[in-house]
């Protein structure tokens, strides 16, 4: 008779864990950054090499920087909408392009628009490891003090900024102002 | 009005099948024949009123009545009528009134073929039918309801996913899902032997044909899905271990093992609580690939908008279901076992073997399916369970299953004499280590240890299958010629050969570059040459496209031209690769457009896929050897034939 039962049983083990899941969001991956301080970068500027983009130009106030690169379809996906964005919001959006030929990555922001007040140039991906980079496109967004606030993986777009973004600039502000 | 009819039908379709599930059920309890008499009208008229709905649906979408919230959300005024109508199964709430209208009609078509059946064994089998029916429609009707208001109309919908917008998936999913609901009639004859307490080698004929439609269906259902993948998402890859995928995957694995596992219920009696498990577990596993797809528990290409009541509710219904059959198994099952024996070496051993070994492939995906949904459970970190990993754990089991089949196939009931099987199968095992040795070597002048082990595996399968049919060509005259049902069995793992040998060439020799090309420019890959001649726009009904122009030569030679294609569908704007394939029996020359590199330049993914068309048409040889079984004469239920067979079927005892 026992043996019989043990289809049984393996259900019945499986169905709260299926419960459980469902209560979870498949496509949210923890950082490990969250509410923590991001960590200091310098990079050679993306357009001209002979100036550095890092954490210092953004330090004090709160600023968005989006990983990308013209390899990434995603990126390609967002572009339109960082465009529009960048037009919108008076948050700093800085570039880190990551992984990519230098000279793709200019003429990609010759081509497309430049929504980027600056983009820094990864070009071995060693900051996207120190970042946490999971697969581009990300946009982090950091407070004054550099914690980062939030962290969106896979393209940007009009109803995740207003959901998960905004909700959290506008509490951010408050507590400047 | 057309909505709100659809809408009234389907609840009066639920109304009927809950008759069709209560009343012969209770009445094959208490032995009333009145009460099981209900199972056929009702059955009937539960699947004309599904019919009605669906065209209700189908009509709203043809007419571009936009106040329907479902058709407004994937259709448009500019979509081909083709697409408007597949439109109808493009989502979640379309595409489960497709599943519950195949449900009605397989329920209609088992009232049709049981007549000869006891009528308390086809009253049960209807009910729980019947059961399962309604079980969908509430689903639908409770948390899916495709025929919803939506008002103020839209001026024009939303569009249908452009990636659907494709003749390899307008029929994808209805020859699918009629795999998928054909395993609810293993189920049902399952669920109904365990309610009566009888199950003899009669149950396992009349299982026999259903399962094989249903897994025959499935397997062109997952045939088609693999080539769709290939050809549209622009990749080149034609299996990506996706969950949806692995989803129609170990329920064709189980269903495989049943029809194995119910040839020994057949003819020997024996298997017979394993075949009822795997009757069970077949259909679970098709319900448990509902229900991962439309809950959105796992994260997949495939995925339909997720919605948590959703989820619970089929989540419920599968608690149930499987509980419920599983609970029915644990009690009946046990009375039903036998203890007749059999030799080591023989076809039961074979069969046992390819059981095991297939269910143990089923629970390797299954597992790795599941390992991301366990781990976040328990905190144990988010974790992806990759193609590398579902590779290599499927071909554990495979290799081995793949050499035995050929000896299986030639070994006799009960017991073999190995002098004997041993001298039948010499040739072909020469001939399959000579060609596996010699066709990667001296077509493709390269060795290596995966390619040549699949090369041996697959024309060893391909030798041994065709020993029966060749005998029966040159038996003398006046013996009787082979069966349809062994022609089928023989012709379905004749298919299997084709695609072991398909993916073997094909993972081995396949080459694939991505290129920086600008028009004008010639690359040559795998010894053709590509030139990009031209890139122009074209203009379609509801995309625009940038359309690539390139010509393909070898050693100079002309060989011919893909137009591959980027296109941006409009209403959603969303970019789509249409890739160009140049396709023959012996290699596909594919060309896929990627993204704009500046300069008037693109990036352009080149490969060659030697081969490749063997892994579809080895699946189709599998399901044409299927329908070739499903159809022998001794299925058939005419009144007549029944009779003459009903002696020996119940002389199991004696043998």
């Amino acid at each position: 008779m026992s043996r019989f039962l043990i289809p049984l049983v393996l259900v019945a083990v499986m169905i709260p864990v299926f419960v459980i899941g469902l209560n979870r969001d498949p496509s949210e991956i923890p950082s490990p950054l969250l509410m923590k301080p991001a960590p200091e970068f310098e990079l050679p500027s993306l357009k001209d090499p002979g100036q550095n983009v890092g954490s210092a130009n953004y330090e004090g106030r709160l600023a968005l920087l989006n990983v990308w690169a013209t390899w990434c379809v995603g990126c390609r996906q967002e572009h339109d909408y960082l465009l529009r964005l960048a037009n919108e919001t008076d948050i700093p959006l800085y570039g880190l392009n990551w992984r990519d030929r230098r000279e793709d990555a200019v003429s990609w922001l010759q081509q497309l628009g430049d929504p980027y007040v600056a983009s820094a140039y990864d070009e071995d991906g060693r900051v996207g490891i120190d970042w946490g980079v999971y697969g581009a496109p990300e946009t982090f967004l950091i407070n004054a003090e550099g914690v980062v606030l939030y962290k969106h993986i896979s393209p940007l777009t009009e109803e995740v900024w207003q959901k998960e973004f905004q909700p959290r600039i506008l509490a951010e502000k408050g507590i400047i102002e | 009005m057309i909505p709100e009819i659809g809408h009234f039908a389907l609840i009066l379709a639920l109304s009927l099948a809950i008759c069709q599930g209560v009343m012969p059920l209770l009445g094959a309890h208490r032995g009333d024949d009145a009460l099981m008499a209900v199972a056929r009208p009702a059955a009937r008229g539960h699947c004309v009123f599904v019919i009605i709905a669906f065209a209700c649906l189908a009509w709203s979408f043809l007419s571009d009545d936009f106040s329907v919230l479902y058709v407004a959300n994937h259709s448009q005024l500019a979509l081909p009528d083709v697409y408007k109508f597949s439109a109808v199964w493009g989502a979640h709430e379309g595409s489960l009134l497709l599943w519950i209208l195949i449900l009605s009609v397989w329920t209609v078509a088992v009232g049709r073929y049981s007549r000869s059946m006891p009528e308390s064994f086809s009253a049960r089998v209807l009910g729980v039918l019947g059961l399962l029916s309604c079980g969908f429609m509430l689903f639908t009707l409770l948390t899916s309801n495709p025929f919803e208001r939506y008002l103020p109309a839209p001026q024009d919908g939303a569009d249908l996913n452009p990636l659907l917008q494709d003749p390899g998936l307008a029929i994808h999913p209805p020859i699918l899902y009629t795999g998928y609901v054909g395993f609810s009639v293993a189920f049902a004859f399952a669920v109904a032997a365990m309610l009566s307490g009888h199950l003899d080698r009669r149950w396992a004929r009349w299982t026999r044909p259903w399962t094989t439609w249903a897994w025959l269906f499935l397997t062109v259902g997952i045939a088609l899905g693999s080539w769709w993948a290939y050809y549209e998402l622009g990749w080149g890859g034609w299996w990506f271990w996706d969950p949806v995928e692995n989803a129609s995957f170990m329920p064709w694995l189980a269903g495989t093992a049943l029809i194995h596992s119910l040839a020994v219920t057949e003819k020997r009696g024996l298997f017979k609580s394993w075949t009822l498990l795997l009757a069970i577990s077949a259909f679970s596993l098709s319900l448990l690939g509902t229900f991962l797809v439309r809950s959105g528990i796992l994260v997949s290409v495939h995925a339909f908008a997720t919605d948590p009541a959703r989820g619970l509710f089929i989540l419920a219904f599968l608690g149930i279901v499987i509980g419920g059959a599983l609970a029915l198994y644990a009690w009946r099952a046990p009375a039903l076992d036998s203890d007749a024996g059999f030799k080591p070496l023989s076809r039961e051993t074979f069969l046992l073997l390819n059981n095991v070994l297939l269910v143990i492939a089923a629970t390797l995906i299954l597992f790795g399916t599941l390992a991301p949904l366990i781990a976040d459970v328990m905190k144990a970190g988010k974790i992806s369970v990759g193609a590398p990993w579902f590779e290599i754990a499927f071909a554990i089991p495979m290799l081995p299953l793949l050499l035995l089949i050929g000896v299986g196939m030639h070994t006799a009931w009960r017991s073999q004499d190995w002098p004997v099987l041993a001298a039948q199968l010499k040739m072909p095992a020469l001939f399959a280590i000579i060609a596996g040795l010699a066709l990667p070597a001296l077509v493709y002048g390269r060795f290596g240890g995966l390619v040549t082990v699949g090369a041996i595996a697959a024309f060893w399968i391909m030798a041994v299958a065709l020993i029966q049919p060749l005998r029966s060509l040159r038996r003398p005259p006046g013996t009787p010629a082979i069966t349809r049902a062994a022609l089928g069995m023989s012709i379905a793992h004749l298919g299997v050969g084709f695609f072991v040998l398909g993916v073997s060439i094909v993972q081995a020799f396949n080459v694939e570059e991505d290129l920086r090309m600008t028009p004008g420019q010639s690359v040559e890959v795998a010894g053709f040459t590509f030139e990009l001649r031209e890139l122009r726009n074209l203009q379609g009904p509801n995309f625009q496209a940038l359309e690539g122009e390139v010509e393909i030569r070898k050693n100079g030679k002309y060989i011919g031209e893909l137009r591959p294609q980027k296109r941006t569908y409009l209403v959603q704007q969303s970019p789509m690769t249409e890739a160009g394939i140049l396709a023959s029996l012996n290699r596909d020359l594919f060309v896929a457009l990627g993204d704009p590199l500046g300069d008037g330049a693109w990036s352009v993914r080149v490969q060659y896929k030697p081969m490749i068309r063997l892994i579809w048409l080895g699946a189709l040889i599998m399901a044409l050897g299927g329908l070739l079984a499903a159809s022998d004469r001794r299925y058939q239920f005419a009144k007549g034939a029944v009779k003459s067979t009903e002696k020996s079927a119940l002389g199991e005892k004696v043998a």
